[in-house]
């Protein structure tokens, strides 16, 4: 077989679709195209820096006209004046430096754009132009037809400009600066050399390290204080109760020390500590800023609708402003916004989003449509029942579980061992001051900070930071992206799996299509066969002009045919396609549609194959042909992940499909899997709470925003999505679709990492346990904290990222 | 030797400086993206490569 590749987008080439353009080859058009605009503005090294960079561009027919609306537009921007506008873009595509090069050298393709710079971590593009020269919708379209479409919805509307959180970097920066010098300064007293000039220079140098000290306790440790004073306000003792006290202690003995004229204190070891603390922080909060988990139905939405006035004229308005009462516009592919009624005659409503169910809904006029549904087919009216906020599926959100804040939701494993941490340690430093006391009144002072210094668990709170961050990456590498490093802890703990059915343990692309032949042979006798070669491209090619998702998966079914001329073309909704080719008339569509009268009345002898099944009937030239069954097509590898899953985890698996699916999934299931069938979003969120109740901790696996309350409501909700950058619901991870199959394995490296996390724990406390030692018996130097505290840095940060890639490398 | 007092401030001060500099980069953003410069730093000879390398870069690969 040769089959080759795009030369701009990189997938297969179907021989018969294959464009030879300037030696290269080419999928499509679409392809062709951006090579071409490429090749003229002497743009084409963007094919060095990556093989096969490109994406095919979509159609794009008014989907952007809301851009042409001032008050929209304006929202958008981050920066208007007359002859400057910068706009910041959410260009899901960007993945290589050929994306970052195309997109920085837009001024070529476009004039009037005069900058523009991608952030790749983000995947957005920021784009400075002069609006008097070229509009937004013009750079946006140009941004499509080079396969670059930016994402815009409802959630860049409210965002404007926006503000980043710089302190952690400044805090670093602060923490670094003192700590760097602070070392220099005190390196003549680790030596203890009695020379003259630095017994001489001795009070400067220490005085000039406390004021090096203090911009480092004061601001960048500030962190740690406001943290500790909370957890005692709530009455949880977390780490940041031993940070915050030994920082203190350190700084109010070493200032002691100084002023006292008893030595040099301990300002290297606070400032080093602090460093070491926030560069872990630092290293934890790296995730994903591209991917945002916290979406909501805003970010299903389209930022505007066409609204028609009541002198017929349209006009785009921003969604908000919507209300009771409005006539809308509604195209092929776009999203109701709103719950409403229709008024066109007829329309084809995919419900995916909401209901998880692939195959359109018909509505005749004056049926309810809700929000969340998708036009399918020619354009629509409907009249406006309630405003966005008043709408099904918002209400939805209104949902308590919505609200509740994830941050209090668990413990962490630090937190926990915190517990335990803090009532110790204070009992080690009373119980050593009082041995002392009379002793000497004096070293008891000393012991008694010593003991609290020491013990600061820096290299404790190390662990958690840098092993989670780091499995955070590994985990990231292979496209599942969490939220954040508490999601790792909660993984580890998960007791019982829930499984969405549609979109999530099927695939909501590749439908498995059967061909079923007419089962009762027309006069003649003979059994009447779509498959022959003639039949097959007209039937091909009849479909070829429809955008009915069932048209689109058959297309896609059917083997690559010639092309043929259409000549007349009528799509009749919810009903099927009447198509004349060559002077054939090809019917293509429901039963009603194609079925003889006759052989409806008489039920066929094969039966309906599964209730749940949809199926497309053909009838050529007046003769019914059959039909193609849909059925639904389960993940690759479902079967062996369910196995591996079923021996450690209980699984469920909940669907909002009737049951006509039951038996296939049981043949394909582990014994003992429950399946549970015509749940509701609603239902869906309280089975969950049920099973949370019974004290399980439950993952939730799903897609569309039918379980949007569930994946909420479980312990961990993971999104499995086709384009990890557009449509999820609000979640704890998301996970590609792709990668289904590793769940099993995310699942094991996330136990791994806790004890990982276990492990190093352990060995920090020998350190504390050594450091203690010197600290009780009154010995503990500066030199000595100098030496133990970065060292125990080190090691447990190299130990903890040794660790963590060791389980990740082991499958 | 009281020269100390001097060389140190000294260097205190060009200290203080390059944090000026620092907190000034990270103001301007500089520090936001820090994956990106790496890349768009190549870029710099773009165009002459193109138009030397161009026929031999791609040939399509094969399966």
């Amino acid at each position: 077989m040769d089959t080759q590749n795009c030369f701009h987008c990189g997938l297969d080439i179907i021989k018969e679709d294959e464009i030879i353009f300037d030696a290269k080859n080419f999928c499509c058009n679409g392809c062709k195209t951006v090579y071409e605009i490429f090749s003229l503005n002497d743009l084409t090294c963007y094919y060095d820096f990556e093989k096969s960079p490109g994406a095919t561009p979509q159609e794009i027919n008014g989907k952007y006209d809301f851009l042409d609306n001032e008050s929209i537009v304006s929202k958008l921007l981050e920066f208007e004046e007359n002859s400057t506008a910068i706009i910041s873009l959410s260009i899901p595509h960007i993945h290589c430096s050929s994306c970052i090069w195309i997109l920085e050298n837009l001024q070529r393709l476009q004039k009037g754009i005069s900058t523009s710079q991608v952030n790749f971590p983000e995947k957005r593009v920021r784009i400075t132009f002069n609006p008097e020269v070229v509009s937004i919708k013009n750079i946006v379209y140009l941004l499509s037809s080079i396969g670059y479409e930016p994402y815009i919805s409802l959630e860049n509307y409210e965002m404007g400009s926006n503000n980043v959180d710089r302190s952690l970097t400044y805090k670093l920066g602060v923490a670094f600066f003192c700590f760097g010098n602070i070392m220099l300064l005190s390196f003549p007293e680790y030596f203890e050399v009695k020379e003259y000039w630095l017994d001489q220079y001795r009070g400067f140098f220490r005085w000039l390290i406390f004021t090096l000290a203090l911009p480092s306790f004061f601001y960048s440790a500030s962190g740690y204080y406001v943290s500790a004073y909370k957890s005692i306000k709530s009455k949880m003792l977390n780490i940041d109760i031993p940070i915050a006290l030994g920082i203190i202690v350190m700084f109010i003995r070493s200032t002691f020390d100084i002023v006292m004229d008893y030595g040099s204190g301990f300002f290297d070891s606070l400032t080093g500590l602090i460093f070491f603390m926030l560069l872990g922080k630092m290293f934890q909060i790296k995730t994903y800023s591209f991917l945002s988990f916290e979406r909501d139905f805003k970010s299903y939405f389209p930022i505007a609708i066409t609204k028609i006035n009541t002198d017929a004229s349209e006009e785009s308005v921003a969604i908000y402003e919507v209300q009771k009462g409005d006539r809308l516009l509604i195209r092929n592919q776009e999203l109701i916004p709103v719950d409403g009624i229709l008024i066109s005659e007829k329309a084809e409503i995919d419900y995916s989003f909401v209901t998880g169910e692939a195959i359109p809904v018909t509505k005749q006029s004056g049926d309810k449509v809700f929000a969340g549904g998708k036009q399918i087919g020619k354009v629509i009216e409907m009249e406006v029942l309630h405003s966005v906020s008043q709408s099904y599926l918002t209400q939805l959100w209104s949902n308590d579980v919505f609200q509740k804040n994830v941050e209090q939701k668990h413990k962490t494993i630090t937190d926990r061992i915190s517990r335990y941490f803090t009532p110790i340690l204070l009992l080690i430093a009373f119980s050593g001051f009082v041995y002392w006391i009379f002793i000497d009144a004096n070293i008891a002072f000393n012991v008694f900070t010593a003991v609290l210094i020491v013990a600061c668990p820096c290299a404790l709170a190390l662990t958690a930071p840098f092993t989670f961050g780091n499995v955070l990456r590994i985990l990231g590498k292979q496209k599942f992206y969490l939220k954040n490093a508490l999601v790792i802890e909660q993984l580890a703990k998960v007791d019982t799996i829930v499984f969405d059915k549609t979109g999530t343990i099927t695939a909501n692309k590749k439908s498995n299509i059967s061909y079923e032949s007419s089962p009762n042979p027309s006069e003649g006798g003979e059994q009447k066969t779509v498959e022959t070669d003639t039949n097959l491209i007209l039937i091909k090619n009849a479909l070829r002009g429809s955008n009915h998702p069932l048209s689109r998966m058959l297309y896609d079914f059917l083997p690559e045919m010639k092309r043929l001329k259409i000549d007349d073309f009528e799509e009749i909704t919810g009903k099927g396609i009447k198509v004349k080719i060559e002077g054939n008339i090809i019917q293509i569509g429901s039963a009603e549609f194609c079925v003889p009268p006759l052989s409806v009345s008489s039920p066929s002898p094969s039966g309906r194959v599964g209730e749940g099944n949809t199926s497309v009937h053909i009838k050529i030239n007046g003769v019914y042909y059959g039909k193609f069954i849909f059925n639904n097509q389960y993940r690759d590898g479902l079967e062996e992940l369910f196995k591996n899953l079923s021996s450690k985890y209980q699984i469920k698996v909940l669907s909002g499909d009737n049951e006509g699916e039951r038996s296939v999934l049981e043949k394909l299931l582990p014994k003992g899997t429950e399946l549970i069938f015509n749940q509701k979003p609603e239902e869906k969120l309280e089975f969950i709470k049920k099973l949370q109740e019974e004290g399980e901790n439950v993952m939730m696996v799903g897609d569309g925003l039918n379980d949007a309350g569930a994946l909420a409501q479980s312990n961990v909700g993971i999104s499995i999505s086709e384009n990890v950058n557009v449509f999820s619901p609000a979640c704890d991870a998301i996970l590609d679709a792709n990668e289904f199959q590793k769940l099993n394995y995310f699942l094991k490296l996330s136990k791994n990492s806790i004890t990982t996390i276990k492990m190093s724990f352990a060995l920090s406390l020998l350190y504390n346990v050594v450091g203690l030692s010197f600290a009780i018996t009154g010995n503990l130097l500066p030199l000595v904290a100098a030496i133990i505290m970065p060292l125990s840095t080190i090691t447990i940060v190299s130990f903890v990222t040794v660790m963590s890639s060791y389980y990740a490398n082991k499958k | 030797m009281s020269v100390i007092y001097l060389l140190i401030s000294i260097s205190i001060i060009v200290a203080i400086g390059f944090f000026i500099a620092f907190i000034r980069a990270v103001k301007t953003g500089q520090y936001d993206d820090d994956y990106t410069p790496s890349v768009r730093m190549l870029f710099d000879d773009e165009l002459i490569q193109s138009k030397v390398e161009k026929p031999k870069v791609k040939s399509p690969t094969t399966l």
